[in-house]
């Protein structure tokens, strides 16, 4: 009755019907994952049509011409799509079976999205400092709630990696570790796009 | 260290709030004692807070939106009792401040704890049922989901005795909800409800979504399940795609109450029908989130009492599709009056009527079903019947207030409140009620008893009448929503109409929680053995009332329609398999109960800027998450011997039943 009953039966003696309800190969999470990852993207149009709204409401306060320095957004920008590769590593990796690579590569998405988020921070508090705080005017805050949404599902993105190392090490790779590091990877490269994103219209149509 | 939370937060001089604490204190402490008395928290822990068996989620659900409904109509009466005596001199019985409270979380609940749970109660009392499935896609995340919406619930009630509640109608427009204007906690209670449930709420969309798309009986067509399914399906799409945006109003309106932002602000910049917007891209599509399942309700329960495979289904399939892609292009409708220009105003007003022709391919779907048929006349009939006559009248003023032009007169005014209520008592409440009655036998065993339940038809829907038709005139009249006092004597006489509406709907109300409780006590009369009491068509009705846990011993075949009718009819319904094989089921588990309990704690130390509690409550919140993740003991097999012995139990006696069933529908046939 219990999961010990998996390892005497077998899958054999339950046929397709009987697994049909409650066994997942991770084909119908990943489906779940996908529609999770639209709606989240909803959220994220919602924020860009409310940036595009206020992009020039600076009621008096500095532009995004005065603010923005492109070549720190730049690094930003390489910090993370670096991060995606080396993520893509990782799942390669994985689908080799190759437990330890696998570690390795998700130490360094980590390191990189974490510089990602650091260098995010350093930015928020540089103008924060200089008086361009969420609190100036209504395109600033439209500004730090888009690139902090942004980042703050980076920072969830990196403790869910954190989570995986772990899983990772004692659980090996496993259907069920394989299936989340499937979510993650899709959630990572989601988070990449998005960046393109702010990367393009936020920051680049704000200094052109 | 209790942030703005002191003891001066308790109104002690509102006798109304007092007096409802003290009611509420003695009847939860009556209710908590009894439960203890009779040993019975290790049965509700383990059989209900724990469980992730849709079914009884589903029951959970239904529950916590009747008890709101109760407070809700608490709110609708005294609104109504004082519109009918405060005119010209008097003043009434509620001060304004409480007034507004009042009318903001009368909407607030209704929408977002009564019909929502309600729905998504019945989704999941239904769903899993009619597509031949054992459970949903993601169990957990079901629990999750309810015990989300249950912590917006602790919360919004929470507010009616520790501190305020929003006193801004229940969307919450800025720059009135802003800081400088609601300086008072009562908005953030409304936002942080209103983002737990709503979290919950986007987690059954994902999972009902992925449960009907991938969990279907093998050989059941999309083109081939029950209406009801249908309906669900497209509702849980536009929860999907719609609650983003209310996520994203909120949180903005949050981002400027909390860290001083400027979204919506008269001041620097702030854009306040930006706001407006984001929320109607989320308002429109919920009022068919709510809408469009009770359609499939009518649906299955007017084929079903019609005796006749419903008219038209692929018409009513795609008229339902229709309306859930076009629910995402009639947004502006609401606030025609914001100025956005004549054409723009012209798109929205005449996507607005087009909405109205799939809607009317539906009644006539439904009439042409009822043509002909063998109509039994049945409670959730009635329902049925006072829905087709109450919603077309509503749906005719929703298309003249369609028209920009008079909406410029009408906008704001009552004849707004009744057509919406036309639409959402007329289409919502009366089909929640007839699905409650319809499928309150397979959720139980027991049918609900018939007289008290047409009592409670006709009172609510006589009291409809009487409520909202003087509305209609005093809109035409030029009286506006949400009038704590009006100067105007000759408005009086109806708003005392109104009021006796509202009376004879609370009598409704009463005959409703009379009916349960009769039913209840009465059970062992109502029995449904068969587990098919109103010689259903659908596969719900295939297996037991209750069904147990796993829903079904073997997964149904489907290749065609309306597959549990065709069987009884070739007489291969209720067959028992040659061998059964073991079944693999998820455990319970409390971690939903936990997180929605740290939610609540989360939610309430925000309202109070109680920062270090918040804290602890997200960390709580992340921690359970995690540990979850860490279960690896998540599921296990029902052996194939367990599975027989509950079959046979049925089926056996069943087998005598259905005997003498054959029999008599054959002679009915012959008549």
């Amino acid at each position: 009755m219990t999961s010990s009953a998996i390892t005497a039966g077998g899958i054999a003696i339950h046929g397709h019907d009987a697994d049909h309800a409650h066994h997942d190969d991770g084909s119908r999470t990943l489906l779940g994952f996908w529609i999770y990852l639209m709606s989240d993207c909803l959220i994220f149009s919602g924020l860009f049509a409310t940036f595009a709204v206020l992009a020039h409401a600076y009621a008096g306060g500095p532009t995004g011409k005065e603010l923005f320095d492109l070549k720190y957004v730049l690094g930003e920008t390489m910090l993370l799509l670096v991060s995606s590769f080396t993520f893509g590593m990782a799942m390669l990796n994985m689908h080799a079976g190759r437990r330890n690579r696998v570690l390795a590569w998700l130490v360094v998405t980590f390191l990189f999205g974490a510089a990602f988020v650091g260098m995010e921070i350093h930015e928020f508090a540089g103008l924060i400092h200089e008086g361009a705080g969420p609190d100036r005017s209504a395109f600033l805050s439209a500004y730090f709630t888009l690139v902090g949404t942004h980042g703050l599902h980076v920072t969830c993105g990196l403790t869910w990696i954190a989570v995986m190392l772990d899983m990772v090490r004692r659980h090996g790779l496993d259907g069920i570790v394989r299936r989340r590091l499937s979510c993650l990877s899709l959630f990572w490269h989601f988070l990449d796009v998005i960046w393109i994103c702010v990367f393009t219209f936020v920051y680049l149509h704000g200094v052109l | 260290m209790f942030g703005k939370l002191s003891l001066s937060a308790i109104p002690f001089d509102q006798p109304i709030v007092m007096g409802t604490l003290a009611a509420v204190l003695v009847l939860g402490a009556a209710l908590l004692g009894a439960v203890t008395y009779f040993g019975k928290w290790g049965y509700l822990w383990k059989e209900w807070f724990t469980t992730v068996d849709h079914k009884k989620i589903g029951i959970m659900y239904i529950i916590v939106a009747l008890v709101m409904l109760l407070r809700g109509f608490a709110d609708a009466i005294m609104m109504r009792g004082q519109q009918a005596l405060a005119a010209a001199g008097a003043q009434g019985y509620l001060p304004p401040h409480h007034f507004d409270q009042i009318f903001s979380a009368h909407g607030t609940i209704m929408i977002f704890f009564m019909a929502m749970p309600f729905i998504v109660g019945l989704m999941n009392l239904v769903v899993p049922l009619q597509i031949g499935a054992r459970d949903v896609a993601y169990p957990f995340l079901n629990s999750l989901s309810f015990w989300l919406t249950a912590a917006g619930v602790v919360l919004i009630m929470l507010s009616l005795f520790i501190g305020d509640f929003s006193a801004t109608g229940w969307l919450a427009y800025p720059p009135l909800s802003e800081l400088k204007f609601s300086p008072t906690v009562g908005v953030d209670y409304y936002i942080w409800a209103l983002q737990l449930s709503g979290l919950g709420t986007t987690l059954s969309g994902i999972n009902f979504v992925v449960t009907i798309l991938r969990m279907r009986t093998p050989g059941m067509r999309l083109m081939q399940m029950p209406v009801f399914t249908w309906t669900a399906l497209v509702t849980n799409v536009l929860i999907v795609a719609a609650f983003p945006a209310l996520t994203v109003a909120l949180a903005l309106l949050g981002a400027d109450r909390y860290l001083g932002m400027h979204f919506f602000t008269n001041d620097l910049g702030g854009n306040a029908m930006m706001y407006v917007n984001l929320i109607w891209v989320w308002g429109h599509p919920e009022v068919y989130i709510l809408m469009v399942p009770c359609f499939g309700a009518f649906s299955e329960i007017i084929s079903t009492f019609s005796g006749k495979p419903l008219f038209g289904y692929k018409s009513m399939v795609w008229a339902t599709v229709a309306i859930g892609v076009m629910s995402f292009l009639v947004w502006l409708h609401h606030f025609f009056t914001m100025g956005s220009g004549a054409n723009v105003n012209a798109f929205f007003g005449i996507a607005t009527m087009v909405i109205s022709i799939p809607t009317g391919v539906k009644v006539f779907n439904w009439l042409f079903t009822m043509y002909r048929g063998r109509i039994r006349f049945t409670v959730p009939v009635l329902w049925t019947i006072g829905f087709m006559v109450t919603f077309v009248i509503g749906g005719m003023t929703g298309v003249l207030l369609a028209v920009p032009g008079a909406d410029f007169v009408l906008h704001n005014s009552l004849f707004l409140i009744a057509h919406f209520h036309n639409m959402i008592i007329g289409g919502v409440v009366f089909g929640c009620l007839a699905a409650l009655n319809f499928w309150f036998p397979k959720a139980t065993g027991f049918k609900l008893e018939e007289r008290w339940g047409k009592w409670s038809f006709w009172c609510w829907l006589v009291g409809f009448y009487v409520a909202f038709m003087p509305l209609y005139v005093l809109g035409l009249m030029g009286a506006t929503r949400r009038m704590q006092h009006y100067d105007n004597a000759a408005w009086q006489p109806y708003f005392v109409v109104a009021f006796v509406g509202a009376a004879i709907i609370m009598a409704g109300i009463f005959f409703t929680v009379l009916q349960i409780f009769v039913s209840v006590r009465n059970r062992e009369a109502n029995r449904d053995l068969t587990g098919d009491p109103w010689n259903g068509r659908t596969l719900e009705w295939a297996t037991s009332s209750p069904p147990p846990f796993y829903n079904f011993a073997e997964l149904p075949k489907i290749d065609q329609l309306d597959q549990f009718w065709a069987d009884k009819e070739r007489g291969t319904a209720y067959r028992q398999p040659a061998h059964y094989a073991d079944i693999h089921m998820p455990r319970n588990t409390g971690v939903g109960v936990f997180m929605g309990a740290f939610g609540t704690v989360l939610g309430f130390a925000l309202v109070w800027h109680i920062w270090w509690l918040a804290i602890a409550g997200l960390v709580g919140m992340v921690a359970s998450f995690v540990a979850r993740a860490y279960d690896r003991d998540v599921d296990y097999y029902v052996p194939a011997a367990e599975v027989e012995r509950i079959e046979r139990a049925r089926l056996v006696p069943l087998k005598n039943l259905i005997d003498r069933v054959d029999v008599a529908s054959s002679e009915q046939r012959v008549a």
